[in-house]
């Protein structure tokens, strides 16, 4: 086993827990909790139509658009790959559970900027697509990394990881991690012809630190095994 | 007729219908306020939000290199060296977008005229101005500044050329390269240098900002041309802002953006997709 994040593994043994209060994540009630996370999943959404209706969306709305969910799909998706280092640092077992909404708003906000392109980019022309597709490299990691997220938001549901099975499952959405790459690549070939890559090179270093993490908790886990 | 906004001082012309294209005129708001202009940041509303301290005076132009008379002129001379005109271009950016602008300026020809170039000018260069403390995006190394851009010596000369003062009647916002700036109609937009300070005359291609950042993508000649696609998108297509939105596809892009007859002649014999 090496890079993991399973749920029980790192879960903190049960204690005597209070028995008046239903589970907690940082003190709040579980529900709470939850709903919150769900209704800042939607905070991209909500912005672009308040942008919208107060003429925010600069002079080239479609361009905005398109670029601000490419933007939002990597925070969510490294929101996504921070929940569980963060749960095991802050032993706040209940943050798995809202680990698979964020995943689901990763692929919709990755949805959202693919059907902009094809819609406001490409006009819905499949040749066009693919002749973009097969010649940008950019783009050509950029929906790769779309389409391998699919399969992870298809198979989320807990019917899924039964069918599968927690080890097939758990190495099937290991794949979030070159999607991550790949998402991140996407984004510095954009960058790369302007020669301006503060953004990109903030998500990067989040990206580094995220994985890295990982690697060391594996690394570290194996040693006090052994 | 273009009415004038009444941001900034007006700026008499005459109206040039045979340079202007008949087609609707983008408004003065995404004029003014979706720029790239990189002394002033990257983002599109950077160039208004910060060249508000830009200082356009004092300001003079210095010509040198292969001339007969190198000078430098002041603004106040420039303004009054030839009659002002109107005229209505397309502008067409590199990245796919495009605008309709009524510009007001003489043709760049009138300027050189007075140079007089000697028979080794091949090239002109444009160099912008860098003022330190107005431009917050001169910090960072994004170009090599000062911004350089050039032009061949025939396209430099070509009536279609312009050294504009103005746009919508008005002398030029800061944003869009005051007080005076080269529109170039048939290249991408970062071909035509804003807040000109210098123009030097020399007989090797100059080496310019972009083809030093990034030649693959960013050529010399930089003519619109839908047939050559730039590394990482079609030129075939282009959104005129304000115009084509979320229900309609973009807009054919035309060749020399539209300006073929008046300047394909330039590049007779000359393969376009290698000399992009």
């Amino acid at each position: 086993m090496s890079i993991t994040m399973s749920m029980a593994e790192s879960r903190p043994a049960p204690k005597e827990l209070p028995r008046r209060r239903g589970p907690q994540v940082f003190g709040i009630p579980f529900n709470v909790f939850r709903a919150g996370v769900f209704l800042l999943g939607l905070f991209p959404l909500a912005r672009w139509l308040v942008l919208g209706f107060t003429g925010g969306l600069t002079a080239d709305p479609i361009s905005f658009l398109i670029k601000s969910a490419g933007t939002w799909t990597l925070v969510v998706l490294l929101v996504t790959l921070a929940i569980t280092p963060l749960r095991v640092i802050t032993g706040q077992a209940g943050l798995v559970k809202v680990r698979r909404m964020a995943g689901l708003f990763t692929l919709f906000y990755a949805s959202l900027h693919f059907m902009s392109y094809v819609w406001w980019d490409q006009w819905f022309s499949i040749p066009a697509i693919a002749d973009d597709i097969l010649k940008r490299p950019f783009i050509l990691v950029g929906f790769l990394a779309f389409l391998a997220l699919i399969p992870l938001g298809v198979t989320s549901t807990k019917g899924w990881v039964r069918r599968l099975g927690g080890m097939n499952w758990q190495r099937l959405h290991r794949l979030i991690y070159p999607i991550g790459a790949l998402a991140l690549l996407h984004l510095w070939w954009i960058r790369s012809g302007k020669n301006d890559f503060l953004d990109a090179g903030v998500y990067l270093g989040v990206l580094i630190a995220l994985l890295g993490w990982r690697v060391w908790h594996a690394w570290r886990r194996r040693a006090s095994i052994s | 007729a273009i009415t004038p906004p009444g941001k900034n001082p007006s700026l008499p012309s005459k109206p040039n219908p045979a340079y202007s294209t008949k087609e609707q005129v983008t408004s003065y708001e995404d004029v003014t306020n979706y720029n790239n202009f990189y002394e002033f940041g990257t983002g599109k509303d950077d160039p208004a939000a910060y060249a508000g301290d830009f200082r356009t005076r004092p300001w003079t132009v210095a010509i040198e290199g292969e001339v007969q008379k190198p000078q430098t002129l002041g603004i106040e001379d420039l303004l009054k060296l030839a009659g002002m005109e109107e005229r209505i271009y397309r502008l067409r950016c590199v990245e796919g977008w495009s605008m309709v602008i009524p510009w007001i300026g003489y043709p760049l020809a009138e300027l050189i005229k007075r140079a007089e170039p000697t028979g080794k000018a091949k090239y002109v260069a444009f160099e912008t101005a860098v003022q330190e403390d107005t431009m917050p995006g001169v910090r960072r190394a994004v170009l090599d500044w000062p911004y350089v851009e050039g032009l061949r010596m025939d396209e430099a000369m070509h009536p279609l050329t312009l050294l504009a003062f103005g746009l919508y009647g008005e002398v030029l916002p800061n944003q869009n390269g005051a007080p005076l700036r080269i529109v170039v109609p048939w290249k991408y937009g970062f071909k035509s240098v804003k807040s000109l300070v210098r123009i030097r005359f020399t007989e090797e291609e100059p080496p310019t900002s972009w083809v030093k950042s990034a030649a693959q993508e960013y050529g010399f000649y930089a003519n619109v041309n839908p047939n050559v696609p730039h590394p990482r998108w079609s030129q075939a297509t282009e959104r005129r802002i304000g115009e084509d939105g979320f229900f309609s596809p973009k807009r054919e892009t035309m060749l020399f953006n539209g300006y073929a007859d008046e300047v394909a002649s330039l590049y007779a014999g000359m393969d376009l997709k290698t000399n992009y």
